[in-house]
């Protein structure tokens, strides 16, 4: 009997840590971003639709807001613009966009063409200000709060699934009870 | 001879050369220090995008946006710890390639150490045992101390 109990204690211990391992990486793609809990960076940088003004993130206190990274040249991005454009129509909470990367021109004509869901939109030209937000690609959105903490980074293109199971539930209960109706 | 002599100089020189054209970010820093620093870096740092390549060796264009990062830090003066810190504190420690030892990842660094002490242990518990079944051996069956009480 004995002699069954070491192997079969090995195996349940070797059993364990798999299924931590697989439990704690759902998926590989997506870092968990060590932001959460913290302040928004502090960023000034130009507007996209009138250089000569600018987006900053002490503007943005004071009110809940998306922060959504997106470029023309991001196909998910395109995938979830719909999406975007009807939560701005539902009223739930103002969307900033952060043009990464990407050529005025094309975001101009882009948006034009498809609809501007955004409230405001900085320009990241360089990407400088993308790698402050811990950014590894787009689309990512930031859910933030009015005192400035982000509360929740959702990766990838948000589709309506996404929206109601993962982003409005980090929204406050008004704001839910707008978009629901 | 001195065609042949700038020969033997040059061509070794050039061969040493040669791997720089192959980098995928043939940079100048002012100083070899810094050089040497911000290669030691970019070597520490996993690209986020392909995740199984360091900064050093991606073609992407974020890595491309990260080393620039690093090198104007070093040119600012930040120390390698503060680098460090700076994408640590964004990314995580997902972005090094050599996590540090804290809470979170001590038993990463501990399994090893305590998987030996246990392997050790049940070695040496079954080389005695062994040991002793050879010198009973002469006096009964095998078998029956291996079983135990059998009679």
């Amino acid at each position: 009997m004995n002699r069954y109990l070491i192997p079969l204690a090995v195996f349940a211990l070797v059993v364990v840590v798999f299924a931590i391992g697989i439990a704690e990486a759902p998926r590989k793609d997506l870092v968990p971003s060590p932001l959460i809990g913290k302040e928004v960076p502090n960023f000034s940088l130009p507007s996209l639709t009138d250089p000569t003004q600018e987006v900053s993130s002490k503007q943005l206190l004071g009110h809940w807001y998306l922060f959504n990274v997106w470029g023309t040249w991001c196909v998910s991005c395109r995938m979830e613009h719909p999406e975007l454009l009807q939560i701005a129509r539902s009223g739930a909470v103002p969307i900033i966009g952060l043009d990464w990367k990407d050529s005025r021109a094309e975001a101009l004509a882009f948006l034009k063409k498809e609809g501007d869901p955004y409230q405001r939109i900085a320009v990241d030209r360089k990407g400088n200000e993308a790698i402050r937000w811990g950014v590894y690609g787009a689309p990512e959105t930031f859910v933030v709060n009015p005192e400035g903490i982000i509360v929740y980074k959702y990766i990838g293109p948000i589709t309506p699934q996404a929206w109601v199971q993962n982003i409005l539930p980090h929204l406050p209960a008004a704001q839910t009870a707008s978009a629901g109706s | 001879m001195r065609a042949r002599l700038s020969a033997r100089v040059l061509l070794p020189v050039l061969l040493l050369l040669a791997p720089a054209a192959l980098a995928i970010a043939p940079t100048r820093m002012p100083t070899p220090q810094l050089e040497a620093r911000y290669e030691r870096l970019i070597h520490g740092f996993r690209c986020m995008q392909c995740q199984d390549e360091s900064l050093a060796d991606s073609p992407v264009s974020l890595a491309a946006d990260m080393r620039r990062q690093i090198r104007h830090m070093l040119i600012a003066g930040d120390s390698d710890q503060q680098i460090r810190h700076f994408f640590v504190s964004r990314y995580g420690y997902f972005i090094l390639f050599k996590p540090p030892f804290v809470a979170r990842t001590a038993w990463l660094w501990l399994a090893p150490g305590v998987l030996l002490i246990i392997g050790a242990i049940s070695a040496i518990m079954v080389i005695r045992r062994r040991t002793v079944l050879v010198k009973s051996d002469e006096e009964e069956p095998v078998e029956d101390t291996v079983r135990g009480k059998r009679s």
